[in-house]
């Protein structure tokens, strides 16, 4: 079976209709890429060809890379990957020099690979359909657009307008790639496209790419032109301001965007295969698939949710609380067309719950991304009030009310009395055991945490807490839900802390303990930057509040010791209290480890120095190495104690809910791409250096010994 | 026995105001640097087939300074064709590796009568002409670290703790000193007008020293490197020096060197060269040295540099009677007279590329000769001439009056 169906017509035009067998979405995989070289020769012979087609027979026009071949290139099969792909962007060059007209005839969405076989061919016809979206999202993988995408975006664009395409991985609709010049034409239907594409072959006898036309100048000039130059030299900064170096394939863009605009198409073609070569083979490539592709796939597929269990939609969600949390799950409800009922003790508290939707949507309205009638609707959905009446026919409750257990208590009484016996009862606890809150429940079952991360509207994570009683049904349902609102979800079972408020702890606490040793505050805020963290452990320790780690740590110590454990300090805690007697607890106060004047940005509070006297410093990967290792090690005894199930949550779930480096591909990822072996003895000596919470629990020592990485 | 290398002339031209508007940006560089040429050849009553070698710094080597900018003027000059010459690159230092070059030629005995120098047109030329893969080449732009010079400043400024005012002091002196030397004629011994095709005077003093400099007007000036900063070259200086919570950005047109137009040539040569010629030699070379530090910080060589001459000259700090540090930006002088732990009225006693200008690839001869002057002036026995250098590097020469 071809992937690719070659129909010559009576006027000698061959349309390639791309067709992979038994799959619903052509990739670039070995099956394509021997029909397309037996394609390639095909048309070389024909003699009297006037044109060439591409159409695709599937929803998509075409998908991209095979993901699965792109991260097995192992430093061994280098020479083997770079000719691979060297010789596939012949046969597109081929076809696009063959001297006769080439047109895409784009029906659906043409990302990756795609795009870049719709950038050789001269003529793009995109069908008029919502749903495409065209572009290079290689980046976003920790790859480059190797196929040509660099070397013909930069050729027809310019290389300052190409950027933001390859560097940012920029999706685009066919009426902005019209506008850009990246697509000649939008049609109406199928029929429409095809003869569309003949007309444009009939009038376009002799043609050929406008780079290959001689005395072709790149718009906006090439690398050394005095305009672009000094422009460039600035490119290299801005990407490090905003990556901290940690990500290569951006760089590697940039590097091959301007090396290659210096030099001829084919001579382009072959630097973009060489840097493609090198970042398919290095590890955070590799991470960034198995996390953002593999992974992302099955926690959208539901392998965490009960198999089993037919779907189900709410309809209306119940929400208690109206303040930060509460408003931003109703905004999140609402948005997806979810009816709420916004539920706060005063009518005006409610209210402003509210409001913070309109905020929101007003943004999105100025900024075109929204029309006033949409969000007229949006925020028709929402129902603020101050007592329990419309709460009878929700299919679901989410408690979203201060973290203190006796109210809690009262709340999930007090709705439960309301409610239909089949809703359910969540609680947007952060830290608050979901086993022990069910216990007010009449109906443990239905209870379950949903765990939203602030602010709601932003953050993409869900992490769905199951109790001890917890139902499959219960859980079925609340996974469906966090699709139903577009954002990802994570099963973990009941734990203090469940799993990422617990690893979240542990960066917070390492950067402040390390402050307390007599660290330097800005040198510790800028490694865990240069680590990949979004945001320095004291900036965010700030944002949280001291007085909320406070709080948080006198409950942990409270229930640990009614229920006769002993609590271990830990060793940032002098620090927090010695902060919080001195009246600084966080941004709420004005005043933490950052001083935040009125006007300008926050800065470092310059008595923290006399405060936590200044040592020596410390080596700074040993710095870097403590941020990441802590939050990977808590993760570990997550999955060990059970809390965990599963390595792509706990990998999607520390990104996504807490920022862990991305380019790491999550918490479990980083220490299979250190290498088990490697990250345990690495563990052991920071152990020795800097206390026994780096010791390595049982389930990782087991895993060093045999060398196995964490795999579900 | 080592042949030592005596100085036996130092002229420049005065240094114009590096934009169209300056004085000199009607003048091609190969004429700044040629009419010097012949300037030196008629004052020395020089017999120009006795020279071996012309070596000139210039960092913009192209267009108009392009194709040899040396060989070219000694050629437009009218000088023997036996006289070879060329021009050399590195960055500011340009100036001063050509009299360290011409120096060791001497020293080392294979030539005896060396002309080093430097010209750089910095307005009809710009910086930056010349491109280079160092900035312009996101690979190794990466890789590099690479920050504007002016971000660099502003780094040591914050590192070191020298407040916007520290620099505009330092910087008020420059054009205090400048002008006061101007007035009293000390320039004049080295200052060689630039003439038009008919002996009409064009230039014949620095155009950039002001008298009415004041703290008030230096403190109404912005900081240049800000907003380049704020692109992303300040997170690629606190990458490398991450204590650095966020960069106090001192430096303005003010209080760093000034774009200038100008050239200078140092007349080099052996004992036995000068006296077959009848030459009076004015001072010797001691000794020079180059070396590097991190090229993000880039401006701290001058210490290390001036560190490793004395060592080779076995001297010590206090055995140098004055210092010329080349006046890039105020941070670079005060950083080494902290370094260095030398007052600052030993250094730059008759101002500096501040008030003056710093045309780049003759900086270094230039005030190699202005040290001379005074050394002569003050009867005193030896100077020191440092600059910082792009790429992290410095450069070091101590001379002795004789």
């Amino acid at each position: 079976m071809n992937a690719i169906t070659y129909q010559k017509d009576d006027q000698n035009i061959v349309t390639l209709l791309l067709d992979a067998p038994g799959k619903s979405a052509n990739i670039m995989d070995e099956a394509f890429q021997t029909s397309f070289k037996e394609v390639t020769e095909k048309l070389q012979k024909e003699t009297e060809l006037k044109g060439v087609i591409f159409q695709s027979a599937k929803e998509s026009f075409f998908a991209g890379g095979d993901l699965s071949r792109l991260c097995q290139v192992t430093e061994e099969r280098v020479g083997e990957f770079f000719q691979g792909i060297e010789a596939m962007k012949l046969q597109m060059r081929t076809i696009e020099t063959l001297g006769v007209p080439v047109v895409s005839c784009i029906n659906g969405a043409a990302l990756g690979g795609g795009w870049e076989i719709c950038l050789a061919t001269h003529h793009r016809i995109c069908l008029k359909n919502p749903k495409t979206k065209l572009g290079l999202p290689e980046v976003t993988l920790g790859l480059l657009p190797g196929a040509g995408g660099i070397s013909r975006m930069t050729r027809l664009l310019g290389i300052e307008a190409a950027l933001p395409y390859l560097v940012e991985g920029r999706q685009f609709k066919p009426e902005d790639g019209l506008k850009a010049g990246l697509v000649h034409e939008i049609v109406d239907t199928k029929e429409a496209m095809t003869a569309a594409a003949k007309k444009w072959i009939e009038q376009n006898p002799k043609t050929s790419q406008p780079f290959d036309v001689r005395g072709y100048k790149i718009p906006g000039g090439t690398p050394s032109s005095p305009k672009l130059a000094p422009r460039l030299a600035v490119a290299p900064a801005m990407l490090i301001q905003k990556t901290h170096g940690c990500y290569p394939a951006p760089k590697a863009i940039l590097a091959c965007a301007v090396e290659g605009a210096q030099v001829d198409i084919d001579t382009a073609l072959r630097i973009e295969s060489r840097y493609l070569t090198e970042l398919a083979k290095g590890d955070v490539a590799k991470n960034m698939i198995n996390t953002f592709w593999f992974q992302m796939n099955e926690v959208k597929a539901g392998k965490s949710r009960p198999q089993n269990i037919a779907p189900k939609a709410v309809k209306k969600v119940g929400v208690l609380g109206a303040g930060m949390m509460g408003a931003g799950i109703a905004y999140a409800s609402a948005a997806a067309g979810v009816d709420v009922i916004l539920k706060d003790t005063e009518q005006a508290k409610a209210e402003k719950g509210k409001a913070y939707s309109e905020k929101i949507l007003k943004k999105r309205l100025d900024r075109g991304k929204l029309s006033p009638e949409k969000m007229q609707a949006t925020l028709d959905r929402i129902t603020p009030t101050a007592d329990l009446k419309g709460f009878e026919d929700v299919d679901l409750v989410i408690e979203a009310v201060f973290e203190n257990r006796e109210l809690k208590w009262n709340v999930t009484q007090e709705t439960e009395a309301v409610i239909s016996g089949d809703a359910i009862f969540a609680s947007n606890t952060s830290t608050l055991p979901i086993t022990g809150l069910a216990e007010a429940a009449k109906r443990p079952k239905n209870f379950i945490g949903l765990h939203f991360f602030s602010p709601v509207d932003k953050m993409q994570l869900v992490e769905i807490i199951k109790g001890e009683q917890t139902s499959a049904e219960t859980l079925a349902r609340a996974f469906d839900f966090v699709q139903q609102i577009r954002k990802i979800p994570i099963v973990v079972n009941d734990s203090r802390g469940f799993f990422t408020s617990r690893v979240f702890g542990t960066f917070t606490n390492e950067g402040i303990a390390m402050l307390g040793e007599g660290q330097d505050p800005a040198t510790i805020e800028q490694m865990a930057l240069q680590v990949g963290m979004p945001v320095g452990p004291l900036a965010i320790s700030d944002e949280v509040s001291l007085s909320l780690m406070t709080h948080i740590k006198n409950q942990t110590k409270k229930d640990l010791e009614s229920e006769g454990k002993t609590y271990s300090a830990h060793p940032s805690e002098p620090t927090i209290e010695q902060m919080v007697k001195l009246g600084r607890e966080g941004r709420a106060k004005g005043a933490g480890f950052y001083e935040y004047p009125e006007k300008g940005k926050k800065y470092l509070w310059k008595g923290l120095k006399d405060t936590f006297p200044q040592k020596p410093a410390l080596p700074l990967q040993d710095m870097k190495d403590r941020l990441l290792f802590i939050q990977a090690l808590e993760s570990v005894r997550s999955f060990e104690e059970g809390v965990l199930t599963s390595v792509r949550d706990a990998n999607i779930g520390s990104i996504f809910g807490i920022g862990f480096a991305a380019w790491t591909g999550g918490a479990l990822q980083f220490i299979n791409q250190y290498g088990v072996k490697k990250f345990t003895a690495r563990a052991l000596e920071l152990k020795e250096l800097y206390g026994e919470r780096f010791t390595p629990p049982a389930l990782l020592m087991n895993k060093a010994e045999k060398d196995e990485p964490f795999k579900d | 026995m080592i042949t030592e290398s005596f100085i036996y002339d130092t002229i420049r031209t005065p240094r114009g105001r590096g934009k169209k508007t300056g004085s000199l940006h009607e003048v091609k560089p190969v004429t700044l640097a040629s009419d010097l040429l012949r300037t030196l050849q008629k004052r020395n009553e020089l017999d120009t087939s006795q020279v071996d070698d012309v070596v000139f710094g210039c960092v913009s080597p192209v267009g108009d300074q392009g194709g040899n900018v040396a060989k070219t003027a000694v050629m437009t000059a009218g000088w023997d064709q036996k006289v070879s010459a060329f021009q050399q690159n590195r960055f500011c230092a340009s100036g001063l590796e050509a009299v360290n070059l011409g120096a060791m030629k001497i020293r080392s005995g294979f030539e005896d009568l060396v002309v080093a120098g430097g010209v750089e047109s910095m307005s009809r030329v710009p910086m930056g002409s010349d491109g280079g893969a160092w900035a312009m080449d996101p690979e190794t732009n990466f890789s590099a670290g690479f920050i504007p010079q002016g971000v660099s400043a502003d780094l040591i400024a914050t590192l070191e703790g020298f407040s916007r005012e520290d620099v505009d002091t330092f910087a008020l002196n420059s054009h205090k000193k400048a002008s006061e030397a101007r007035k009293n004629g000390y320039f004049s011994n080295s200052v060689v007008p630039v003439k038009d095709r008919n002996g009409i005077n064009i230039l014949d003093h620095d155009e950039t020293i002001r008298e009415d400099a004041s703290l008030e007007a230096l403190a109404g000036l912005n900081p240049s490197f800000a907003m380049p900063g704020s692109f992303g070259f300040d997170a690629v200086a606190i990458q490398k020096y991450p204590m650095v919570e966020r960069i106090n950005h001192v430096h303005t047109p003010g209080n760093s060197s000034g774009i200038v137009d100008g050239a200078a040539l140092v007349l080099l040569g052996s004992e036995a060269k000068g006296k077959e010629l009848g030459l009076t030699p004015k001072g010797r070379i001691v000794s020079a040295a180059v070396t590097s530090t991190d090229p993000t910080i880039m401006l701290t060589g001058p210490a290390p540099a001036s560190k490793k001459a004395l060592q080779k000259a076995g001297l010590k700090t206090s055995d140098i009677d004055l210092f010329e540090v080349n006046e890039a930006f105020s941070a670079v002088v005060l950083k080494f007279a902290k370094d260095m732990e030398v007052p600052l009225d030993k250094i730059n006693v008759n101002g500096g590329s501040i008030a003056m200008g710093h045309p780049l690839g003759a900086t270094g001869a230039m005030i190699l000769g202005t040290l001379l002057d005074e050394l002569e002036r003050q009867k005193l026995k030896r100077g020191l001439i440092t600059l910082c250098v792009g790429g992290g590097m410095g450069i070091a020469t101590i001379i002795e009056r004789l």
